[in-house]
């Protein structure tokens, strides 16, 4: 952006002393473009169906479709499309209003910079976990441990890590933990996310399944 | 630009640059430690004297570049700002000290930190286990606690540092600015240091945890572009003082909509219950300094956020009961979420949910006395919240786990924690002589007036929130004093570490440099001194109040010297 532009918008904008009401950008009876209202609200409807799936991938096209959106919601709001935004073509009065697409720039450096990092994660996440998904979380961890504490109490079974053919609330939840890319290792990604938590919930140590070498300390875990 | 224009510029642009200048020093960590260092506390006496001006002078004007407001970046240090950044400069200072203590990674030679300490190398090990497998870079290399450990180490350091600063730069523009694009901004400079921070150790629990914050996260900002792009084609302007004039003479409707935008926008940044599930989530797994400085500022930019656009951009005129229904909720369900916890940094996040609560009521009352309740336990909660973190790290680290149940007998082995950790607790709760109790006496003296005589309407209300308050405060007093008597109180016993533990490089080292004791003890320090200014203090925040219900003067402030 050259000084010469924004002096230009200082004119225009500053036209009335001081923004006010009357300053309103989309001049001459305010028209927006039908087409691109269209596109921005179907790039949203879109982007939010996406960010709401499992799958980690289609959560990352989610945010780039939602993204787009907010630009192109920002690009529309400069005035009606076709008129430069550059002073010496046309008079002030006719310029587009360069402010939202001095911000549309900033928007787009930064939700590309944030996709790229999110893509970086997700690659992580698979590396890490075998597949690409979004996790279950702690207090999930915490349900199903509890819920399975209280299924073998009932069944009266000695120690509560049975098979987990006797517990079908975990046997539904093994088939989607692990579906991707972790074909190799069925319990892999599951054994590791519990990890995170289950524990907690045990009283003083006579946890499920326990935690294996309890005095060994942090280096015989594995 | 004159000098006011300059100490205005540096609590953002001194970070950024020293932010940069740490890549620059990338070979040398001690190097970097005294750039951060000097930085941030170059910071806070600038708060200070940006805070003593703007009480005596009004608000201080930064129109950088020179460009004039409406189309320029205009920074502008009024009371509120320059309280809060003098809060958060102090509290980073603190932090940042902890941090070197702790060497962040471990990474000083000679100590057991990384070459013989089995956590650091048990993690890839973990990893590996995991995956099982096959041509990843952090599953494949399993050295032998060695040279590539301690290399790695050395980066993410140099890397903290970074970001670190560039959060700290994040934090102070979102204080100082005058509009709402450069919110936006600083709320993605914040951000994107802190999501670096959270995933700054790709352990398969934070990158769980990393990826709900940073979606969560993500969804929240481009909401707030969608908030943006509206407010600017409905009213041509995004300064915060442009839209203070522009804003009422918009239909009721579209004002009720955008203002509820911005609710939802800062809400989920803030952690308003129905929008707080990311939180308890990705906090706890970061090391201890990094989960202080996000526990203690980001959600409360996000309400310092919420105060401004609310006051000066959206007002009310009366109680908003919506906010005040949220209030409740906040209040209630971080409350008895922290109760079934057991994980002490769980505990703690779920009781910052609560408390957002307190501040949350302030705000929805919009009299004099209620905002300035607000400020006040902002300031209050930024020092505690800090400080209970950093004492949950020193816990983690005597007792090799943060489950307080799997330790205990604590105070006799190491009594200088149990006290550094009881008395922000302590305040937490709200127990009297405390900063705590100062904060919510504000409040509570705020709701009581306003369902007094000549008070609000909605009287029932505001009686049914400042019961959840003080039912939330008991709450979180019963979770400390079980959470304290677990950990220090019972027969000692030996640290059974955990399987799976968060803070890995902390647990099972028992490492606890005097900075680090030092950091917590000087933030506990803060939180005492907080009471004795409490005259003070109020007499600020109450004048900050009255700025932000009267905003001529900001008004006046950037027009004027936009000339």
């Amino acid at each position: 952006m050259t000084p010469g532009v924004l002096a230009a918008a200082a004119a225009t904008l500053n036209a009335p002393p001081g923004p006010g009401p009357s300053a309103v950008p989309p001049a001459d009876g305010a028209v927006v473009n039908l087409t691109s209202t269209l596109v921005v609200a179907g790039l949203y409807a879109v982007g939010t169906y996406l960010l709401l799936q499992r799958a980690l991938m289609r959560v990352v096209m989610g945010v780039a479709l939602l993204s787009h959106g907010t630009n192109l919601l920002l690009l529309l709001v400069g005035g009606r499309s076709g008129r430069p935004a550059m002073t010496g073509a046309v008079t002030p009065a006719a310029m587009s209003d360069p402010l939202p697409q001095g911000m549309a720039l900033t928007s787009i450096v930064i939700t590309f910079a944030l996709t790229t990092f999110l893509l970086a994660i997700v690659y992580r996440a698979f590396t890490l976990l075998g597949n690409a998904e979004v996790r279950d979380d702690v207090e999930d961890h915490r349900l199903h441990a509890l819920e399975e504490r209280l299924e073998a109490q009932h069944a009266h079974l000695p120690h509560p890590h049975v098979p987990s053919a006797h517990l079908p609330h975990r046997h539904a939840a093994q088939p989607r933990a692990t579906r991707p890319g972790g074909a190799g290792h069925p319990g892999g990604a599951a054994a590791g996310l519990e990890g995170t938590s289950p524990e907690d919930t045990s009283p003083e140590g006579a946890g499920p399944g326990g935690i294996g070498p309890d005095g060994t300390g942090p280096g015989g875990i594995r | 630009m004159t000098a006011p224009a300059l100490l205005v510029a540096l609590p953002v642009v001194g970070p950024l640059l020293a932010a940069g200048g740490t890549l620059l020093l990338r070979r040398s960590l001690r190097a970097q430690r005294v750039l951060a260092l000097g930085v941030v506390a170059a910071v806070a006496a600038d708060a200070a004297v940006l805070l003593a001006a703007a009480d005596a002078h009004g608000p201080a004007v930064a129109h950088l570049g020179g460009w004039p407001a409406p189309l320029g970046i205009t920074l502008v240090a009024d009371r509120l700002a320059a309280l809060l950044l003098l809060t958060s400069a102090v509290v980073t200072l603190a932090v940042l000290g902890y941090a070197v203590g702790q060497g962040i990674v471990d990474d000083t030679p000679g100590t057991d930190g990384t070459s013989a300490s089995h956590p650091a190398t048990s993690r890839p090990d973990a990893s590996g286990a995991v995956t099982g497998n096959s041509g990843s870079p952090g599953a494949a290399s399993n050295p032998p606690a060695g040279g590539h450990s301690r290399h790695r180490d050395a980066g993410q350091s140099s890397i903290f540092n970074t970001c670190f600063l560039a959060l700290v730069a994040g934090v102070a523009l979102a204080y100082l600015t005058a509009d709402l694009f450069n919110l936006f901004v600083a709320f993605e400079i914040m951000l994107s240091a802190s999501y670096v921070l959270i995933t700054l150790d790709t352990t398969a629990s934070r990158i769980r945890a990393g990826m709900t914050y940073v979606i969560v996260s993500l969804t929240s900002s481009l909401l707030f572009i969608t908030m943006l792009a509206l407010v600017y084609a409905s009213t041509g302007t995004v300064t915060f003082a442009g839209l203070a004039t522009a804003v009422p003479g918009l239909p009721g409707g579209l004002r009720a909509a955008l203002s509820l935008l911005g609710l939802v926008v800062f809400g989920i940044k803030a952690a308003i219950v129905p929008l707080h599930f990311w939180l308890p989530d990705s906090y706890p797994t970061a090391p201890a300094p990094i989960t202080a400085v996000l526990a203690a500022l980001l959600t409360k930019v996000a309400v310092y956020a919420l105060v401004r656009t609310h006051t000066l951009v959206f007002p009310h005129s009366g109680t908003w009961p919506l906010l005040l229904g949220a209030a409740v909720a906040t209040l209630l369900v971080g409350a008895l979420g922290a109760l079934a916890q057991e994980n002490l940094n769980r505990t703690l996040s779920f009781l910052l949910v609560s408390h957002i609560g307190f501040m949350l009521f302030g705000l929805s009352l919009f009299t004099v006395i209620g905002l300035s309740g607000v400020i006040l336990y902002m300031v209050h909660h930024i020092v505690v919240q800090a400080t209970l973190f950093l004492g949950s790290g020193l816990i983690t680290r005597y007792a090799g786990t943060s489950v307080p149940r799997r330790t205990g007998g604590l105070a006799s082995a190491v009594p200088l924690v149990a006290a550094l950790f009881a008395i922000p607790a302590l305040s937490l709760s709200g127990v009297p002589p405390l900063s705590g109790f100062v904060a919510k006496l504000a409040l509570l003296r705020a709701g009581a007036r306003a369902a007094g005589p000549g008070g609000g309407a909605d009287r029932t209300g505001v009686y049914v929130a400042v019961a959840a308050m003080l039912l939330a405060s008991l709450l979180t007093l019963l979770v400390m004093v079980r959470v304290w008597v677990y950990a220090f109180w019972r027969r000692p016993r030996p640290a059974r570490p955990d399987p799976a533990p968060e803070d890995h490089l902390a647990v099972g080292t028992a490492t606890v440099s005097r900075a680090m004791t030092g950091a917590t003890a000087g933030l506990v320090a803060v939180g005492l001194a907080f009471p004795l200014a409490a005259g003070p203090l109020s007499g600020l925040t109450a004048r900050a109040a009255q700025d932000l219900l009267r905003p001529a003067a900001y008004e006046r402030a950037v027009r004027e010297t936009a000339r």
